[in-house]
């Protein structure tokens, strides 16, 4: 393999990291409060119906953003209405909102544009652009840092480099704010935040809203960024292996980056090459499909590091009277 | 609360609830619900055609319910009926593949025990690593379905692949063909296409073995003791290990014996994605029918009358497409499993005032241990 096509495979890697580091860092905020939320994959999916339907209709992309992010926090809503309202299980709310999106995406996108549940081709400003960063073009005739450079960091759209970005942000917000401690301590002790006068109710539904907003990014990374239109079940199950790289790194934005990349750079690998050869071996594509979910539950099993979720996970809170 | 409102009215209230949520996203799309109704039903129970194909998923759906009802038992949630039934197709596909079978009676013992096994095999090392390594159990049976995707594709296109274009299995025998509704009561008007088969007398074995296994059996009483309190069931000297594996290789069996119906009596062969979803509307089964193998019994029954209903409806009111069919198991998961409180809380409210009053009138001083 020689260097410009492993220069491709990063760049190809960066791409489609960035819906599973934006849906893995959705679940950080959720989960880290306390609220499990298996409902990544459905949040996309509607975030990126709403995105491309939105941007369509408007020919604005921003705007497709907004609907979709609108799209994806309604569903937060709902997983907490049930999760945090009404004491209900959050697996099972999740399993719900997976459905619901999977099924009214394709309906609506029946009714409103009638090609078989999916959205027009979206051109020109309905789209995310490649925005090239500043000296690529001087950089590039440096060798190795320059097309680096050029050619894996810069190009990329927007949502891109907000991924990214929202990594250090989440890692802020997270660990150095008063807002970041209480939500850490509502999902390992919610009992105590609740001593200490913090609603853990506002706390819980703050969380998962912010969830929501991250799963409509990604969502409309897919439709807008990715490719250029919504069709049924686009999210292909990119909300889960979200959820794995979260366990993969064990609840940590840094390492949420690292799993995420790692998780994409399989994928591009298994897009690049169909017939993958490792020391003399044929290794089926459909291996390198499934590794994430066998290192996650390799991860999980414990043999390799230990992966302990938050303590209060899962767990509905019950105000002492 | 009395019993009857805990196990039938509260139910009753939720399934409402989602039809009438459904119902709102039908007039929202521009097309009368009654008339949608109306197509459904008679889509599904009208005729013999119907019947042949709502018996069909149901049998399917039975299956995938019991196998989460009984896991919900123990509190264990499995979400990987899913790939526990693939595998167990798989498992089907082998046994009816591996000799020239002479007649069913023979092949449908030994596809049963295949698909069992593989199906219980599927969900064994989720189970094994819940019960010695606590990795959470919803997690890892979601993993396993899609490493069971990815495997019964590799197998499908590769090693399992029949000469031709699509990737599936070869044929498999004809004496390993069950006897459809038709070759067993064509009186009642089943055509040879019905996909019933015999599969579903099978299912309703099940759901009685389910019962005797929950409520009459020591494992069963374990099963349930463990799932209410697990540091009581250790203090009784019940085994987590022994229950949690034991609990999940009958899920996975009762998961992997759905493929009996859907493989072998009805595609003949290992087809891709030979379960079609069956496994999550199991989760949908199960909460509806409350874990009881009525319930369960009755719940598949609706659902099954749903997905025919629902491929009726497609066709004759072209703007609702058949995802309408995934929106209503949404709204019956959300409403029967997460909302559930949200009808609960008022009722037990409402009767909680009522035993607090009647004792303030003096009149129920024994009303008080209801």
């Amino acid at each position: 393999m020689d260097f410009a096509t492993l220069l491709q495979i990063l760049d190809s890697a960066l791409r489609l990291a960035t819906p599973l580091l934006l849906a893995c860092l959705a679940g950080l905020f959720s989960e880290r409060a306390g609220i499990f939320d298996i409902g990544l994959e459905g949040k996309m999916l509607a975030a990126a119906f709403f995105s491309a339907a939105y941007a369509y209709i408007t020919g604005s992309v921003w705007l497709g953003l907004a609907a979709g992010c609108i799209a994806s926090m309604v569903l937060a809503g709902i997983h907490g209405l049930a999760s945090i309202t009404f004491r209900g299980n959050q697996l099972i709310s999740g399993v719900a909102i997976n459905f619901l999106a999977a099924g009214l995406t394709v309906l609506i996108a029946q009714n409103w544009f009638e090609q078989g549940g999916r959205t027009p081709a979206l051109e020109g400003a309905a789209r995310f652009q490649n925005i090239t960063l500043p000296f690529s073009e001087t950089l590039a005739p440096v060798p190795v840092i320059g097309p680096i450079y050029s050619q894996v960091i810069s190009g990329h759209s927007a949502l891109v480099y907000i991924a990214l970005l929202a990594v250090p942000a989440t890692w802020y917000i997270l660990f150095r704010t008063r807002f970041g401690l209480r939500l850490r301590a509502v999902g390992e002790n919610p009992a105590a935040v609740d001593t200490s006068g913090v609603s853990v109710t506002g706390l819980r539904f703050a969380a998962v809203l912010i969830c929501g907003f991250l799963c409509g990014l990604a969502g409309a990374y897919l439709a807008t960024g990715l490719s250029a239109n919504f069709v049924k079940d686009m999210s292909a199950g990119r909300g889960f292996i979200a959820l794995a790289a979260l366990i993969f790194a064990k609840w940590r934005p840094w390492h949420a980056l690292g799993a995420c990349f790692l998780f994409g750079l399989l994928e591009a690998f298994g897009n690049r090459f169909q017939n993958l050869s490792v020391l003399g071996v044929d290794v089926p594509v459909q291996l390198m499909q499934a590794l994430p979910y066998v290192l996650t539950v390799v991860i999980l099993a414990g043999f390799v590091g230990k992966a302990i979720p938050p303590r209060a996970g899962g767990a509905p809170y019950v105000k002492e009277r | 609360m009395p019993k009857w409102v805990d196990v039938a009215l509260i139910p009753l209230i939720n399934l409402a609830l989602a039809l009438a949520v459904s119902m709102l996203v039908i007039l929202w799309i521009g097309e009368s619900p009654f008339e949608a109704l109306a197509i459904m039903v008679k889509g599904a129970v009208g005729s013999a055609y119907g019947w042949g194909y709502t018996l069909y998923y149901t049998t399917n759906f039975i299956f995938t319910g019991l196998a989460v009802a009984v896991a919900f038992h123990a509190r264990l949630f499995n979400i990987g009926g899913e790939g526990q039934a693939a595998l167990g197709g798989l498992g089907v596909a082998l046994v009816c593949l591996a000799v020239p079978w002479p007649h069913w009676t023979l092949a449908l013992p030994a596809a049963i025990v295949g698909g069992a096994l593989f199906g219980a095999a599927w969900a064994a090392i989720p189970a094994w690593l819940q019960a010695r390594r606590g990795s959470h159990i919803v997690i890892t049976t979601i993993m396993f379905n899609f490493i069971a995707q990815a495997l019964l594709v590799y197998l499908l296109v590769g090693p399992l692949k029949a000469s031709g274009m699509s990737p599936e299995t070869a044929p498999f025998p004809d004496g390993a063909a069950l006897p459809t509704a038709h070759d067993i009561a064509p009186w009642l008007g089943f055509r040879p296409s019905a996909p019933l088969n015999i599969s579903f007398l099978l299912a309703l074995v099940a759901c009685a073995g389910v019962w005797l296994l929950i409520w009459r059996t020591r494992l069963g009483y374990e099963i349930r003791a463990f799932g209410h309190s697990e540091p009581a069931a250790v203090y009784a000297g019940i085994h987590p290990t022994w229950i949690i594996m034991a609990t999940m290789l009958i899920s996975g069996a009762l998961a992997g014996c759905m493929a009996i119906n859907s493989v072998m009596g009805e595609a003949e062969r290992l087809v891709i994605n030979s379960v079609q979803g069956a496994g999550f509307v199991g989760i949908a089964v199960a909460l509806m029918g409350r874990s009881h193998p009525v319930g369960v019994l009755l719940a598949a029954l609706l659902f099954g009358m749903l997905y025919q209903g629902g491929a009726e409806l497609e066709f004759e009111m072209p703007a609702i497409s058949r995802e309408m069919i995934i929106v209503i198991q949404a709204l019956v998961i959300l409403f029967t499993g997460a909302l559930d409180n949200m009808v609960r809380m008022p009722i037990e409210k409402f009767y909680d005032a009522r035993r607090l009053a009647r004792q303030r009138n003096g009149r129920g001083t024994g009303v008080a241990a209801e």
